[in-house]
């Protein structure tokens, strides 16, 4: 198998505190990978060193094997990688039509476009069309986000980053907060994403963990404590000490 | 495929043509007519509106606070002044275009510095921008004529036909119509897809980076833009009042200027060109009552403004004639829509 996304000794402190510890991780082509770990052992600062929001103080990140460790943001998403929020970040006062035809816009290089207006790009418009559809969210395309259920915003929000039509796909807890009663829909979205979209999902919820993840990584105190596949790792003792002793009560 | 073809729909509705805004140029047109006498006092209006204009683009739509925006005013202005007291260009249409590229020259370089930091940086960077060109006006007082101004600037005839009045109809018109079309630009300019990732960096400039849009480029292009258009705004102060002097670029313009936008509502169009109708009408009406403590009733009406919120008093005002309109034109029709519910 190819490896897609790959970090290489990567390193990260915040003063003195060292918030990633030489992690080297492999994100094989069309994987579904999980990244867990108890709370504070440096999951999001992960994602933000992969994403580009964080610079690493050393180590590299290579996406399809290219080095993009020293990319902004938004270059890193027009190649290929893109991520969901874990705390509500969709634009409250945009509608999901606003919202997905501005990643759909980027994308197809529209973006900058000034004399245009939206909604006269055939191309754009099926695109957006197309996403909404598949997140069931096409009947709600014209109301405003903020007054949207929680379970379609987070639907939104995985539309958002299918939209920049991703190689690899970041899940940062694409369940948290969302009520039972629409939690299937959550789930049935991130299963029925590509297959050809590798998936890092990062997440507290072990059933969907281990219902979702053909491989496991463990993070602890931001170093990379196990990983296999699931069975494996389930079974592993210093897993069962360290977080799922933690986790099964949670 | 019909799904794309809702989606075209719904994407193309907000930048619609409203009735309250045909109604509101109707309005406009109406003024010169109703007001004839009064010439000099609505072009004032008017360069203050597209001024305004200029500082909603990046204020209202991307989110860039600045106390700095006369110094895009006046390089504008002394652009045009200068270019009419030396003969440089004589046209005077010319002359607004060249003086306007001037200011977006100083505005794309000055972007960069401002893109940078968070609001209070960014108050602080362009307060000193201006103050530096304040100053550079008063070292090259040879050029600029210092606290004098420039001296004996001649307006050339419009394109060659129209002159320029004592009474300031041709300023009016001419004001208007450059007005108009920067208006006609502007709407075009927030309703496109560059329009929208604007606002998206105004709301979350993290987020906006994660879809895809590159946002210093995106803030560095807005920002040269509405340098522009305030130079252009300068200009026709130069060209309507034949003056330049050094408080073209005084901290007042610059902090007149966002009371102006408060007042009218950031983030819709509309917003400036209200602001400046109601800023210059209280100007006059408080002048009028006290003439030395005039800024003392229009601190006073916008700390109301701000306490009470601009949406409620919109509703306020707007609901006799919406109840009107509704009346004679049915359920859905509307006069002007309140700023939270315009998008």
């Amino acid at each position: 198998m190819t490896v897609t996304l790959e970090t290489r000794d990567l390193q990260k402190s915040f003063g003195g505190l060292k918030v990633t510890r030489d992690l080297s991780l492999k994100v094989e082509q069309g994987a579904r990978h999980a990244l867990i770990g108890p709370n504070g052992a440096g999951k999001t600062t992960v994602i933000n060193l992969l994403t580009g929001v964080l610079q690493a103080d050393s180590g590299r990140i290579l996406l399809e094997g290219q080095d993009i460790t020293d990319l902004a943001v938004h270059k890193r998403v027009l190649r290929g990688l893109s991520r969901t929020f874990q705390i509500n970040q969709l634009y409250a006062d945009l509608t999901p039509l606003e919202t997905v035809g501005l990643a759909v816009s980027e994308r197809l290089g529209r973006g900058g476009d000034w004399w245009r207006r939206m909604g006269t790009r055939s191309d754009v418009n099926d695109e957006i069309a197309d996403i909404l559809t598949r997140f069931h969210l096409f009947d709600v395309m014209n109301e405003l986000t903020a007054t949207l259920p929680y379970g379609k915003q987070r639907l939104l929000e995985i539309a958002v980053a299918i939209a920049a039509k991703p190689r690899v796909l970041l899940l940062d807890e694409p369940a948290a907060g969302v009520p039972e009663s629409e939690r299937h829909d959550i789930l049935a979205a991130v299963s029925a994403l590509p297959r050809d979209v590798t998936v890092l999902l990062i997440e507290h919820d072990m059933d969907l963990v281990f219902s979702f993840a053909d491989r496991i990584s463990v993070l602890v105190n931001g170093a990379m404590l196990v990983e296999g596949p699931p069975e494996a790792v389930a079974r592993d003792p210093q897993v069962k000490a360290v977080y799922l002793g933690e986790g099964a009560d949670a | 495929m019909s799904a794309a073809n809702d989606v075209s729909t719904s994407a193309k509705a907000s930048s619609r043509w409203r009735v309250s805004e045909v109604l509101f140029w109707i309005v406009v047109l109406a003024c010169p007519f109703l007001f004839p006498s009064r010439y000099l006092i609505m072009t004032d209006i008017l360069r203050l509106a597209l001024f305004t204009l200029s500082l909603d683009l990046i204020l209202g739509y991307a989110g860039i606070v600045s106390l700095g925006h006369a110094a895009f005013f006046g390089v504008g202005a002394y652009s045009a002044g200068l270019l009419a007291l030396h003969g440089i260009i004589n046209e005077p249409v010319l002359a607004l275009i060249v003086a306007g590229l001037a200011a977006m020259v100083l505005g794309f370089f000055t972007s960069f510095l401002v893109i940078r930091g968070v609001d209070l940086t960014r108050l602080m960077v362009t307060l000193g921008i201006a103050l530096l060109m304040e100053a550079l006006g008063e070292r090259f007082s040879n050029i600029t004529g210092g606290t004098d101004g420039l001296q004996g600037i001649e307006m050339q005839p419009i394109l060659g036909m129209f002159a320029f009045d004592m009474f300031g109809k041709t300023g009016f018109w001419y004001c208007l119509i450059v007005l108009f079309l920067l208006f006609l630009l502007a709407r075009r300019i927030v309703h496109s897809p560059f329009g929208l990732s604007l606002r998206a960096i105004r709301n979350n400039p993290l987020r906006a980076s994660a879809i895809g849009i590159p946002v210093n480029r995106r803030l560095i292009a807005i920002y040269t833009l509405a340098a522009f258009y305030a130079g252009i705004a300068g200009a026709l102060f130069t060209q309507t009042t034949q003056l330049a002097s050094l408080d073209v670029f005084s901290f007042e313009r610059s902090a007149d200027l966002m009371l102006v936008l408060v007042i009218g509502g950031t983030g819709y169009l509309y917003g400036g060109l209200i602001g400046a109708v109601v800023f210059k009408m209280l100007q006059e009406l408080f002048q009028a009552i006290t003439p030395q403590y005039w800024l003392f009733w229009i601190g006073l009406v916008l700390v109301i403004m701000v306490m009470v919120g601009r949406a409620r008093i919109h509703r306020w005002v707007l609901w006799l004639p919406n109840l009107v309109i509704r009346q004679i034109a049915g359920r859905k029709a509307t006069v002007v829509v309140p700023e939270a519910d315009a998008s």
